[in-house]
């Protein structure tokens, strides 16, 4: 059974769908956390000692948010800037953090083909998230492979955005569960909607009581 | 009905028409009520209208005035006051009756004569006092507390006085002088009229009476009791008031809510005064006194508003009518007949009264412009000088020559007194902003910032500075305000921050930064415009009160205006946004989004605004406010997504569209 804790960011949810669609999934979940950075802090003033506490109350780290300009919105940032202190989570001294799990749930405007050399993307987007990765690494954390949503803005992806949130949350409450582990991650691996399927029933199965 | 609907629309009218001229010319609505009177005066005088009449049942807007006071006055606070209401006030009845004695003594009255016209010139005039007080925002000064307590005191006092006065009858007395045989017959059948309708609205006196027989008419529960069984009556009537107020209340008004019909409310509450009011009288209390105690149980009452909202408008009503009575009461043939005598008596009661009440500031403590507001504002004789009068005369007490006289003496007091508050304002009140009761302190820190003026906005801005290393020097005109600082350990320092040498004192010409906190537009004004002038490399905040005043200080050349209320106003809209579901983000961005908007508004008519030039004329101000409005005209009328726009560009996602021209442009490359 792993302590979970969804940090949600997105700072114009009226237009927001399948991050929308994600986090009331997540919300639902009884017995994990659920934090929507942009209601907490509408004024960035973040409070550092609670958001720290909260990261030693939990096992898996949760942040989910649309990508925007090959990064997270400027909470999540300013949100490691600030609570991500040395001797706390990293430096001398700074192992509270480790041992947890960092997992990565994000959407992307561009198709899958978009990331790759050939596409307009022109990289993987993977590696548009080695910042995170690193950050995991430096706090002694384990890196999850990210759950990826690709043309999330597809207006026709209406049924695709219901599947991915139910898959996600799927992952989650088995996380909780403890169910079963996260997949190891490759450095390359992202969970899109069919990994994140094939993934659940086996777990299902696994433990058919939950 | 025609005659009502006349004297209905006659009252209404000239209220309507001086009130709002009087406040124009900054009178004061009493002193517009009283005008109103003395124009109406000769048309009531043709319609043959019992003015006195009139004026008692008016006198029952004192009742609602009292009732609305004590809702504004918890028990908590009526019990801190109880020395000043006692010690105050009772040595103001005191110390006054007994001059008065002492001067009617000297002029030759029989010493009942002259007591009794002490008690009745002692009194002041609640109505007109709490009124003014009220509608100047005084009510809560030291001046305006302490001038609360006397007149309460003094309502209170009425009521012995009542049961006092027929012990100093003196039939034999009321023969004397031919003038006042003269007179008799006359003002006799009118003052024992007076006393007979009192007992609607002040029968106390109906049943303290051992002259009953004029006031067959009124009703007593206490009359032929004896004295201990009287005493139990009166204090159970008391308790019922007060535990009634506290347990019944509540379930009766939640009854009628259920009702949901607005009126029912108003009516319940004009019920219940007047019930208390008619409870009251019926022991022989004051009816102020007892709607008043009402008030203060009920001041934690979750109904309070609501009371106070529905009986309100009636004692503003009842209030106005009385004035315009007292101006129209006022005897102009008598007037000019005596014209010095009546004039030097109104006068010398006003000199005295205000003399007794500065000897007792000196005594109470109060200083500066408190002092004056409490000696001039209670100056007059009061409406319950009207009702001892008619009931000296009617007890045989004061011949009605002398009552007559008197009469117009408490009327032109009362008259004089909107005079006496203008004085304070105009004359006392700026003097006591712009000089001081003890010598400007001597500065010696100097600090990098003056902060001028220390209430609770200039506090706050001393404190962020303190807190992050800055040198302040603070100045405030208010001692009391200074001395609970300085026991804190801040460096404040007494003085009108106004007056040059106390700011060259203050270093102006070496500090940075000028802070203005201070209140009044006036001595904001002349403080931004003395530094900016004199001493142009000292950067200054100011506090604009309004959107006109961020003109005035702009013109200037303010280098910061802040508004005073604007900030707070915003956060409250932002806090509505939330509460009705707006995403905390969100609401965020629309509500700096308007106060930039907003400002962006402000600025572009500041530019164009022109000191000079009134608003109304100045033709460009005019024209870039009817713009403005235009592009904002859905905004205003609520049907826009007004912000959007502007608040939604970083968070809208690109389109289809874009992806798709993104992707082009890929393939082309």
């Amino acid at each position: 059974m792993s302590r979970i804790i969804v940090y949600f960011a997105h700072p114009g949810q009226k237009f927001s769908r399948a991050n929308l669609a994600m986090a009331k999934a997540a919300q639902r979940l009884a017995d994990v956390t659920f934090v929507d950075l942009y209601a907490e802090y509408p004024r960035h003033d973040i409070d550092v000692e609670k958001e720290q506490a909260r990261l030693l109350a939990h096992d898996i780290i949760v942040f989910q948010f649309p990508l925007y300009w090959y990064s997270t919105p400027s909470l999540v940032k300013e949100w490691q800037d600030l609570v991500l202190q040395h001797g706390f989570a990293y430096g001398h001294g700074g192992d509270r953090l480790a041992g947890k799990t960092l997992l990565v749930a994000t959407t992307a405007g561009g198709s899958e083909e978009a990331y790759t050399p050939e596409g307009y993307q022109h990289f993987p987007l993977r590696r548009f998230l080695t910042p995170l990765e690193q950050t995991a690494r430096l706090c002694k954390m384990t890196f999850a492979p990210p759950v990826v949503l690709y043309s999330a803005l597809k207006a026709h992806e209406d049924r695709e955005i219901a599947a991915h949130a139910a898959a996600y949350a799927g992952l989650l409450s088995a996380l909780r569960a403890g169910a079963a582990a996260l997949p190891e991650d490759t450095g390359e691996t992202v969970l899109t909607t069919a990994d994140l399927e094939t993934l659940l029933p086996a777990l299902q199965k696994a433990h058919p009581d939950d | 009905m025609t005659d009502f609907l006349l004297l209905a629309f006659v009252f209404l009218i000239a209220g309507v028409v001086a009130v709002p001229i009087a406040t124009r010319l900054g009178l004061g609505s009493v002193l517009g009520y009283l005008i109103a009177g003395i124009v109406i005066s000769p048309l009531l005088a043709g319609l043959g209208v019992d003015v006195i009449a009139i004026q008692h049942f008016a006198e029952f807007g004192v009742v609602m005035m009292l009732f609305l006071v004590g809702l504004e006055l918890e028990p908590k606070m009526l019990w801190s006051m109880r020395n000043r209401l006692l010690g105050l006030g009772g040595l103001q009845v005191v110390g006054t009756t007994a001059l008065v004695m002492v001067i009617g003594l000297a002029f030759g009255l029989y010493w009942t004569i002259a007591l009794a016209v002490g008690l009745v010139l002692a009194l002041s005039s609640t109505a007109i006092v709490l009124q003014t007080l009220g509608e100047k925002g005084l009510m809560k000064t030291e001046g305006g507390q302490s001038s609360f307590s006397v007149l309460l005191f003094q309502d209170i006092a009425v009521i012995p006085m009542l049961a006092f006065i027929p012990l100093l009858a003196m039939p034999e007395l009321m023969d004397l002088g031919g003038e006042a045989a003269l007179h008799a017959p006359d003002a006799h059948t009118e003052a024992s009229g007076h006393a007979g309708d009192h007992s609607g609205a002040h029968g106390a006196h109906g049943a303290e009476d051992p002259h009953g027989d004029s006031h067959g008419a009124s009703l007593s529960l206490v009359e032929g009791l004896p004295a201990w069984a009287a005493g139990l009556v009166t204090i159970g009537a008391v308790g019922a008031v007060i535990l009634g107020g506290i347990y019944l209340t509540r379930p009766l008004f939640r009854f009628i809510a259920m009702a949901g019909l607005r009126e029912l409310f108003v009516a319940a509450a004009l019920m219940f005064v007047i019930g208390i009011a008619l409870l009251m009288t019926l022991v022989g209390l004051s009816p102020a006194l007892g709607t008043f105690l009402a008030g203060v149980v009920l001041a934690n009452s979750e109904y309070r508003h609501e009371l106070e909202s529905n009986v309100d408008p009636f004692r503003g009503l009842l209030l106005g009518l009385f004035f315009i009575t007292v101006g129209a009461g006022i005897d102009f043939d008598l007037l000019f007949g005596q014209f010095g005598t009546i004039i030097a008596l109104t006068l010398g009661l006003i000199l005295l009264k205000t003399g007794v009440l500065l000897a007792l500031t000196m005594l109470f403590g109060i200083k500066g412009q408190d002092r004056w507001l409490f000696g001039l504002g209670l100056a007059q004789a009061g409406e319950f000088g009207f009702v001892l009068l008619s009931f000296t005369v009617a007890n045989q007490v004061i011949p009605p020559a002398l009552a007559d006289q008197l009469l117009l003496v408490v009327a032109l007091s009362m008259l004089l007194t909107p005079a006496l508050f203008i004085l304070f304002e105009k004359g006392i009140a700026p003097r006591f902003v712009a000089s001081q009761e003890r010598d400007a302190d001597d500065i010696e820190e100097a600090g990098e910032v003056i902060i001028a003026g220390h209430g609770r906005f200039g506090g706050v801005v001393n404190r962020m500075l303190r807190a992050a290393g800055h040198a302040t020097t603070v100045l405030d005109y208010s001692a009391g305000h200074l001395d609970m600082l300085r026991s804190f350990g801040f460096k404040v320092f007494y003085g009108d921050a106004t007056r040059p040498d106390l700011l060259h004192a203050a270093g102006i010409e070496k500090a940075r930064l000028l802070i203005v906190a201070i209140d009044g537009k006036e001595q904001i004004n002349a403080l931004v415009h003395y530094v900016r002038s004199n001493f142009p490399h000292v950067k200054i905040i100011a506090r604009a009160v309004d959107r006109q005043h961020v003109y005035d200080l702009f013109a200037m050349g303010c280098d910061e205006i802040i508004r005073e209320t604007f900030d707070s106003s915003v956060r409250t809209g932002r806090s509505a946004f939330e509460l009705l579901g707006m995403h905390p983000f969100d609401a965020e961005l629309v509500s700096r989004k308007f106060a930039e908007d907003d400002r962006y508004i402000l600025k572009e008519m500041a530019l164009v605004h022109d000191p000079k030039i009134p608003t109304s004329e100045n033709q460009a101000y005019i024209e870039k406010s009817r713009t403005l409005m235009a592009e904002r005209e859905a905004q205003i009328f609520g049907k826009s997504k007004a912000f959007d726009l502007d608040t939604d560009r970083g968070w809208r996602p690109p389109s289809e569209q874009d992806v798709q021209s993104i992707t082009r442009d890929h393939e082309a490359s």
